[in-house]
């Protein structure tokens, strides 16, 4: 194949599907646990069912430039739809499957779908609950017929039957199919992902099969991923992250996804498969430690020794052993003979024997966490991007790993520092345009072309770049010192116990937080000390739980004391929330980021007893459970003065 | 309730039957029928001899007056193997599952009907025997799918909380692929969430598989939501009988659950 005819072959994704299917028609595409059974669908099989499907949806009238939605969980089916539009010259757009039916409204309206493939009964319901505001929705089809053998609308239709009309279609009109795929072109809009929405409304972000086809192609040169590989695809397949390893590396690459039984057997799965590619937010990684420490603690004393020893060896030459940097004769002995009985045994139980690399992104990760996957042999990497750069303008390369950075910037991507610090970004992973937003576009796509993305950050002297936080959220306390909450509350959250915080202090003279603790570790640091409780609320408001807390902050606070710039801003005054901060409840994006400006105002009376020098505050909160109905919770909340530091950095430097 | 699903003949039909232990009357002449794909529900106050009424059923308890007629077949009792054979499976007020065995070996052994091969031949695992345990896995797995316990496919059972301990239990009963499923307080000991599922998981059992179903039930709302038709016993007595807005009307049933001297 000559060079121009390769790039004209690969240069969307529904040409690299059938690329792959030519080339490796027998390789394992695609895996689903069902019935208890991994079941696996090849290259050209998968080929096969695309094929069916696009021809089904262009039989029910799909055209070109329709946006096809797309809602559930990590089914074999549902990334064969994105393809199956693709094929057509549609655009997919997948939407959060746990978000509740009036969420989905906005961006059905927005998105103006008239197509709509969704898993099960209960996404089915949730679209039927909210015909009336979507007049554009003209056919829904889904995945799985259980339970929908009453539902005699003619609107749906099962996939199985859609796709049989579409194999007949095949057969009558061979050449429909290839012409469509080969009227696509590159610079197509490929797939529209909604970022999450921290602020406002979310916006559609269109992005085309040139910018994902690049963004895989350099991650998957960057740490050479090819056929052989394996990923588990279990994280939502509306975030741009899964969109990135799950659908366009593996479709630009040729491995194999696998999709696990269900949401609550990811760990199982997981061992089974045994994935040489993992990609993870931090919360993953941390509830997988979590868990694990929670189980040595419950383990005999030996094992328990054992255990934390060959830790202790882990934390001093792990990591380094991992970067190939030189590392004492004994301390390599030590290693390997942890890495036999303690370290292989445990990547074990996570899943993680066989990974060469691993990602992290979406939010900071703590540096214990961070050294704890590298130590005992986790390639454990993070990546920066964001949905308007398909997550790929920084990568970190192997063995320069450093925990405070997001790495370099990837191959054919230019990042730059603006005046203000935020950071501005130009290549070929650009976003095309927000949808239907020509202004929202304007604003962060500058005459130079680059990107605005909000995030202040710098480069270190090695060319890594360091974010700190959204450039919008830093501010200033009333003393002039720069506030950069998100920077305090990773701090905090880098504690076991704290699920979440949220800081406030911009223009104020001191800063005080919201805590959340986390359920599973500190309900089980209460039952080992004979503390009983009888739920969040209850546990929430213990006096020995808010003495833990209390050390956690004071700690961060000794940390921030030796921060240049961050001084001033240690908490000064902390209460624990009466109750966990939810999507539900609009308290976090889908992807659990705080909104902290909507907290603030739902929570007003909270912050103004805070900052009132109150030893309690009484709260009644309404919370809407995951079936639309709504229940109230009300506790009385204490309010926990903390020991702060006097500034060390000013010190070192006098 | 009856969304489409076709109630059929009679297939159950007990009359007159009283049971007693000793001098104790347990149960006094009580009549009633069972038609094919319906939702059942037996109610009463505590002692008011439920449970004895299922276990006439299915043959654990041997009335001493009266009749049964299942499928037809005229018979002055029941016996446990028999109606096993015949498709009538059931779960248990107390649960009644191998505590160190896994979910998956728990349904199995609900399968132990449909099993063709013998000791011997299992024990080499050989052919068809072979081929007959993974057709038999494959039934499970179905159920397991059905009843969204795929994360606990391979836990002990004693280790699972009381709701998914249920759960399993109509897995088992289900293993059976019963014609007649009976239930004895389903959703005792539950709270909301997992009654409602146990609800859903009712209501799909008969609607999907078509399975008749007779249950016993505490909880009024839950009754009168996914039954049929209604049967009250107070006192080892039929005191009314019909569906559930007839029940619900009833002075005699309001009564019994409020407590009148009688």
């Amino acid at each position: 194949m000559s060079d121009t005819v390769r790039l004209q072959s690969l240069s969307t994704f529904p040409r690299l599907l059938m690329h792959h299917a030519q080339t490796r028609p027998n390789h394992p595409a695609t895996r689903e646990k069902n019935m208890g059974i991994w079941q696996t669908w090849s290259w050209s099989e998968v080929a096969d069912e695309v094929r069916a499907m696009a021809s089904g949806l262009a039989e029910l009238g799909f055209k070109r430039g329709d946006n096809l939605a797309i809602i559930g969980d990590n089914r074999p089916r549902l990334y064969w739809a994105m393809c199956a539009a693709q094929c057509l010259g549609g655009v997919p757009v997948p939407l959060y499957q746990d978000a509740v039916a009036a969420e989905m409204v906005f961006v059905l309206q927005d998105a103006g779908i008239k197509f709509a493939i969704v898993e099960d009964q209960e996404q089915v319901d949730k679209l039927l609950e909210n015909m009336a505001e979507c007049p554009n929705l003209q056919h829904i089809l889904y995945d799985d017929a259980r339970g929908m053998r009453h539902y005699n609308q003619p609107f749906l239709h099962g996939l199985d039957e859609v796709q049989e009309m579409g194999r007949i279609h095949n057969r009558n009109h061979p050449d429909f199919l290839d012409g469509e795929i080969a009227l696509g072109k590159p610079d197509d809009v490929g797939v529209m992902l909604y970022t999450s929405g921290t602020t406002g409304k979310p916006k559609g972000v269109c992005q085309t099969h040139a910018a994902f086809i690049a963004a895989a192609q350099s991650g998957c040169e960057f740490d050479k991923l090819g056929p052989q590989d394996n990923i588990l695809s279990y994280l939502p397949m509306a975030w741009v992250g899964d969109h990135l390893f799950s659908f366009a590396q593996a479709t630009y690459a040729g491995f194999t996804i696998n999709c696990p039984e269900s949401g609550d057997t990811v760990m199982t799965d997981m061992r089974e498969i045994g994935p040489s590619y993992y990609f993870a937010p931090p919360r993953v990684f941390e509830n997988l430690l979590t868990q694990v420490m929670i189980r040595m603690e419950d383990a005999s004393a030996i094992k328990r020794n054992l255990f934390h020893y060959f830790m202790d060896v882990a934390r001093r030459c792990g990591a380094e052993i991992l970067d190939g940097k030189a590392v004492g004769g004994g301390d390599r002995i030590l290693y390997a003979l942890g890495d036999l009985i303690v370290y292989g045994p445990l990547r074990n139980v996570l899943g993680m024997s066989r990974i060469r690399v691993a990602y992290t992104a979406g939010a900071a990760i703590g540096p214990d966490l961070f050294r704890f996957y590298r130590s005992i042999g986790v390639n454990l990497k993070q990546l920066y991007g964001s949905t308007e750069t398909c997550a790929a303008v920084c990568l970190q390369p192997d063995g320069q790993i450093k925990f405070d950075t997001v790495g370099p910037p990837a191959p054919g991507v230019e990042v730059r520092i603006a005046d203000n610090g935020e950071v501005l970004v130009r290549g070929e992973v650009m976003l095309k345009e927000y949808y239907k937003r020509p202004e929202d576009t304007a604003e962060v796509i500058d005459e130079q072309g680059y990107f605005h993305t909000g995030d202040a950050g710098f480069f270190d002297e090695d060319g890594h770049l360091k974010i700190i936080d959204r450039a919008k959220d830093v501010g200033k306390l009333a003393n002039g010192a720069m506030f950069a909450p998100n920077y305090i509350e990773n701090k905090l959250k880098f504690f076991s116990h704290i699920k979440e915080a949220v800081v406030f202090g911009n223009g104020k003279d001191e800063v005080c937080a919201f805590i959340n603790i986390d359920m599973g570790a500190v309900g089980n640091w209460a039952e080992r000390r004979n503390i009983a409780y009888s739920g969040y609320t209850d546990l929430a408001q213990k006096d020995e739980v808010y003495g833990l807390i209390r050390e956690c902050v004071e700690q961060a606070n000794a940390e921030l004391a030796h921060d240049a710039m961050l001084s001033a801003s240690q908490v000064h005054r902390f209460l624990i929330l009466h109750k966990e901060l939810d999507p539900d409840d609009d308290e976090l994006t889908r992807t659990r980021k705080v909104r902290r400006g909507f907290i603030a105002q739902k929570y007003g009376v909270l912050i103004d007893a805070l900052y009132s020098g109150k030893a309690s505050q009484f709260i009644e909160t309404e919370v809407k459970f995951e079936d639309g109905r709504k229940g109230k919770v009300s506790a009385d909340l204490r309010i926990q003065e903390t020991k702060t530091f006097p500034p060390q950095a000013a010190q070192k430097a006098a | 309730m009856s969304n489409g699903r076709h109630i059929g003949d009679v297939i159950l039909d007990l009359q007159n039957i009283s049971l007693r232990f000793g001098g104790v009357k347990a149960l006094t002449d009580i009549s009633f029928n069972v038609r094919e794909h319906e939702i059942r529900a037996i109610i009463g106050p505590n002692g008011a001899g439920k449970s004895s009424m299922l276990n006439v059923i299915n043959g654990v308890y041997h009335p001493q007056e009266g009749t049964i007629v299942f499928h037809g077949r005229k018979r002055h009792d029941m016996n446990t193997h028999e109606a096993a054979l015949q498709g009538i499976g059931r779960t248990f007020q107390n649960i009644a599952l191998f505590k160190g065995m896994s979910v998956l070996d728990n349904l199995m052994t609900g399968r132990n009907l449909k099993i063709k091969s013998n000791f011997l031949q299992q024990a080499f695992y050989w052919g068809p025997t072979r081929r007959e345990e993974l057709e038999q896995r494959s039934k499970v797995e179905g159920i397991i799918d059905f009843l969204e316990i795929e994360h606990i496919r391979k836990t002990p059972v004693g280790r699972l909380p009381y709701g998914l301990q249920k759960r399993v239990e109509l897995g088992r009963a289900l293993a059976m692929e019963p014609t007649l499923l009976l239930l004895d307080e389903p959703m005792a000991g539950m709270n909301v969430e997992e009654k409602q599922d146990m609800c859903r998981f009712i209501l799909d059992v008969n609607d999907q598989f078509g399975t008749t179903i007779v249950l016993i039930e505490h909880d009024m709302g839950v009754v009168m939501d996914i039954s049929d038709r209604v049967v009250v016993l107070d006192y080892g007595k039929k005191i009314a009988d019909g569906t559930p807005d007839e029940v619900r009307g009833n002075q005699e049933v309001i009564d019994a659950y409020l407590g009148v001297a009688h």
